[in-house]
């Protein structure tokens, strides 16, 4: 074995490992499912782990501001890998807090999106996507995080993680986001979506000298400069740039605390 | 003066010219006091290496300039406003950088001694540690709490970073003094550190570009020494060790799914199951999508598997090769940090997590209580001994039911655990079973197709026969507390008032029937096992045994119990015969302390090996309040009320 499939094999084994150890430790589980190329891996490695089936529903928290393309990927899919897809539609801007900048304000839905569907559902774990390579904030993430009643990130007092052995004992009302893919990086993602053959949404291919790097609501995310119209063209433009991946995500740049108040709050 | 040579060695391992391009990474937790730069040196690497994104330093630059600060390295690292107003690192972070060579993750582990269980959370995940120390103030509390802990956590590779050389003028001398200080520090702890670099992480010198400001260091720069750090493997030629985690029947397949910590198996293979100590032969290997079934799987894989029989096998048990089992115990050493809020406390129950096994147990002892500042240890023994919050300590851990487990120094990944105190995970440790036996080969019965024989004469003739029950009067104390000799007197009065009565003691068995077996923890556990089984079959055979063994196990006397009980209930009275160390040692009959003290006999139980004091004896006999002849008339006097059927 060398060692590309070495270490792609050992983030493989670990992701399936965490997923594992959910779906044994927690009761009601729901898998967030953006469509970004993220989740497409996180729901893949749960096949994986569970030899074809999903044994959880498939959660969508959809902000009605997704591009069609992610649209057409969601039903296409859904019916074709027989998933339980639950969604959840996100409240008006009008009511989200008006301290927020503008773009923050918009990623702002998603988060009450999210709580009211875990209320509806009575969720006690969800798993989400995130990687800490992506953001700062999420770098400091666990990847079994306990969440407070109204959905925040106590991020001061996280509880202490080591040996694979995560915190999986709770007070009743907590509930437990599960973070399969924290300890990869972007490219390990492509890598792996290469490796496996997953599908992609086509927006991160480049059409006309453009591609989006990081997919969100249509209207506060911007595409990059690219000539990748594959994957081995994205990881190579990958291995060059010094852009931050979510440079094209608005809300995460409008002032220097935004995204970290968005993550307090329960944003993913 | 001439600078010397360079000296050190750089990897040059072909296979991993590829790491930039997949990715590979080798984790490295930076750790050391607060304030000795561990940021700033994080700071300063990242853009030595050129690994900061476009227009960073700037946009701090810019940040500094509106709120009237000094540009700092260490403001690179801040990504949090409650970093910024606190000027401390909450939590570990995860920094991205690259050499030549290869990828790297810092994990950035908080100096501040709150914040150790964040050190631990980040440092357990990585192959090798930088400690930073300064060059002016030395090594200081944290820098020897967390070299402790790198050590407790199985982490071996460190790199010293003396920073700030600059503020001492790059003073050969001074590095000196320091490095003879941390050196000194970790071999104790057995490590010896890959490199020592003094550093200016200020200023970078010697972070990535080697300095001239020091001409008498010849040794590498950090990032050279970070990458002679070869990559973590895991180990596929160990014994197998695959927790079971979960077993799946989603469809007609039933699947035993879990991750294979060490060792390798194959389709073809017999499969132990530990504890239940089932076998089953592996039939597939499953994978998805493709239908390829493999035939092998090693070390670190994830793996879900299919066995030829249908055996009732579930979550927390360990599945390996039959020849190369792991050890069973219900008790074992712990060598532990805590980080719970309330202290670890001797009687109390915590949650164990050994592996994927969950299992209640209880500290019997804090054996010691360790000073991580001086290495000095506080022998316990005395009950008021607890393991406060960052403490570290050594634990004996009880559970009722058996546990499949390894000794760290066997296995890493099976060799280690978790506590867990109501919904927290409260410490972490690694499993050592000095002076304690595998308990495997006496639970083990390795002879079948037996069938028992039917006596032509029943327990009862021979009760009434004899005018009294048949059963075991169990003696269990320090050498020296006088088993023998009460056994002996009670034998002799009862034997004047009718009884049928014999004492087993350690002299008559193991000069014949246990001739073959030696003091080692495993061989006394066998020792008392036969004595166990010896005692049954002279009780069935109407007789009233008294047994004098010092029995330290209260496994051992569990398992004796249980096999009297199993062949008449209430055949079996455990009596403590207690007397305090100093006066077993005060006494010496044998002169058996004497040598023990001397070194001359290893393992003597209360001076280098544990006495496990009985819990729920039917009967103490208090030899250092009590004469021989009140000792004596108390245990007839049991004796002859629990087994006597004649009326008078």
């Amino acid at each position: 074995m060398n060692n590309l499939t070495d270490h792609i094999q050992t983030l493989e084994s670990q992701s399936i490992y965490i997923i594992r150890e959910a779906y044994n430790r927690l009761e009601r589980l729901g898998m967030l499912w953006s469509l970004g190329k993220d989740s497409n891996v996180m729901l893949w490695l749960c096949r994986k782990a569970f030899y074809g089936h999903v044994p959880f529903p498939v959660v969508h928290v959809d902000t009605e501001k997704k591009f069609a393309e992610m649209y057409e990927f969601r039903e296409h899919y859904a019916k074709e890998w027989g998933l339980n897809l639950v969604t959840g539609l996100c409240p008006p801007i009008e009511e989200m807090d008006s301290t927020l900048p503008p773009a923050a304000r918009a990623a702002a839905r998603k988060t009450e999106g999210l709580k009211s569907l875990l209320a509806r559902e009575g969720y006690t774990g969800v798993f989400a996507g995130i990687r800490r390579d992506e953001e700062a904030t999420r770098a400091k993430e666990r990847v079994f995080s306990p969440r407070g009643e109204s959905g925040q990130w106590h991020f001061r007092d996280q509880p202490p993680e080591f040996w694979d052995q995560f915190k999986t004992d709770f007070p009743p009302g907590t509930h437990v986001r599960i973070h399969p893919l924290l300890h990869w990086s972007e490219i390990d993602v492509w890598l792996y979506t290469k490796r496996e053959n997953i599908p992609t949404v086509p927006l991160y291919f480049a059409r006309d000298g453009k591609r989006y790097r990081s997919l969100g609501d249509e209207d506060i995310t911007s595409p990059i400069v690219s000539e990748a119209v594959s994957i081995d063209e994205i990881i190579a433009e990958l291995q060059v740039t010094t852009e931050a991946e979510r440079a094209g995500r608005a809300m995460d740049h409008e002032a220097e605390d935004s995204f970290e108040r968005l993550r307090a709050d329960g944003y993913m | 003066m001439k600078k010397p040579p360079r000296k050190f060695d750089i990897l040059t391992d072909s296979t991993e010219a590829a790491g930039a391009l997949s990715g590979q990474r080798l984790n490295i937790a930076i750790v050391g006091h607060v304030d000795h730069g561990k940021s700033t040196l994080v700071g300063r690497l990242l853009h030595d290496t050129n690994s900061l994104p476009d227009g960073k330093v700037e946009a701090i630059q810019k940040m500094c300039e509106r709120r009237g600060m000094a540009f700092e390295w260490a403001f690179v690292m801040d990504a949090f406003q409650a970093e910024r107003d606190q000027a401390i690192t909450i939590d570990a972070a995860h920094i991205w950088f690259s050499t030549e060579k290869r990828n790297y993750v810092i994990v950035d582990a908080p100096g501040h001694r709150e914040f150790v269980k964040n050190m631990v959370s980040g440092a357990a995940s990585c192959s090798a540690a930088l400690l930073v120390v300064d060059a002016g103030e030395g090594v200081c509390e944290q820098s020897r709490r967390h070299a402790y802990f790198l050590h407790l956590l199985g982490i071996t590779r460190i790199i010293i970073a003396v920073n700030k050389m600059d503020a001492v003028g790059f003073n050969e001398a001074r590095f000196g003094v320091v490095e003879v200080d941390i050196r000194g520090y970790l071999a104790e702890l057995g490590i010896t550190p890959s490199h020592v670099v003094p550093v200016s992480a200020r200023d970078g010198d010697n972070i990535a570009i080697c300095t001239d400001r020091c001409d008498w260091y010849g040794g590498p720069t950090i990032t050279e020494a970070l990458d002679t750090i070869p990559l973590p493997q895991a180990d596929s030629t160990a014994p197998l060790r695959m927790p079971v985690q979960d077993v799946y029947h989603f469809d007609d397949r039933r699947i035993v799914a879990g991750r294979i910590e060490s060792g390798s198996l194959k389709v073809g293979d017999e499969l132990l199951f530990s504890p239940s100590n089932k076998r089953a032969r592996l039939r597939y290997i499953e994978s998805w999508p493709d239908n390829d079934r493999r035939s092998s799987a090693a070390a670190g894989q994830s793996v879900g598997l299919q066995l030829d029989e249908q055996i009732f096998v579930e979550r927390g048990e360990v599945v390996s090769h039959i020849i190369t089992p792991p050890l069973e115990s219900n008790v074992f050493r712990g060598h532990l940090f805590w980080l719970g809020r309330e202290p670890l406390t001797p009687g109390k129950q915590y949650k164990l997590k050994l592996g994927t096994f969950e299992e209640r147990v209880t500290v019997q002892s804090i054996d010691r209580v360790i000073d991580i500042d001086d290495l000095s240890m506080t022998e316990a023994g005395a009950s008021e001994n607890v393991i406060e919050r960052n403490g570290v300590g050594e634990v004996v851990l009880r559970s009722r039911a058996m546990l499949a487990l390894d000794e760290f120094t066997t296995n890493q990944r099976t060799g280690r655990f978790v506590l867990v105190d109501g919904y927290d995970i409260a410490g972490g440790g690694i499993i050592s079973m000095r002076g304690y036996p595998d308990q495997r080969q006496l639970i083990t019965g390795k002879s079948s197709n037996l069938t028992a024989v039917n006596y032509g004469i029943s327990g009862s003739a021979r009760q009434q026969r004899n005018g009294h029950r048949g059963g075991v009067v169990w003696f269990t104390g320090l050498s020296g507390s006088g088993k023998t000799t009460i056994a002996l007197e009670v034998e002799k009065q009862l034997f004047q008032n009718g009884y049928q009565v014999y004492v087993l003691d350690g002299d008559n068995l193991r000069g014949g029937l246990n001739a073959n077996l030696s003091f080692s923890p495993e061989d006394r556990a066998e020792n008392i096992r036969r004595v166990g089984e010896v005692a049954v079959l002279f009780a069935d055979a109407g007789f009233i045994v008294l047994t004098a063994f010092i029995s330290p196990y209260r496994s051992d006397r569990v398992r004796a119990r249980e096999a009297a009980e199993m062949k008449t209930n209430g055949a079996f009275h455990e009596v403590y015969v207690k007397a305090s160390l100093a006066v077993c040692e005060g006494r010496d009959p044998k002169g058996l302390y004497r040598k023990a003290r001397a070194g001359d006999i290893l393992e003597f139980t209360g001076v280098s090996a544990p006495y496990e004091a009985p819990e729920e004896q039917e009967l103490v006999i208090d030899t250092d309040s009590q004469t021989v002849e009140q000792s004596v008339s108390a245990l007839v006097d049991y004796i002859e009320k629990n087994f006597s059927t004649s009326d008078n």
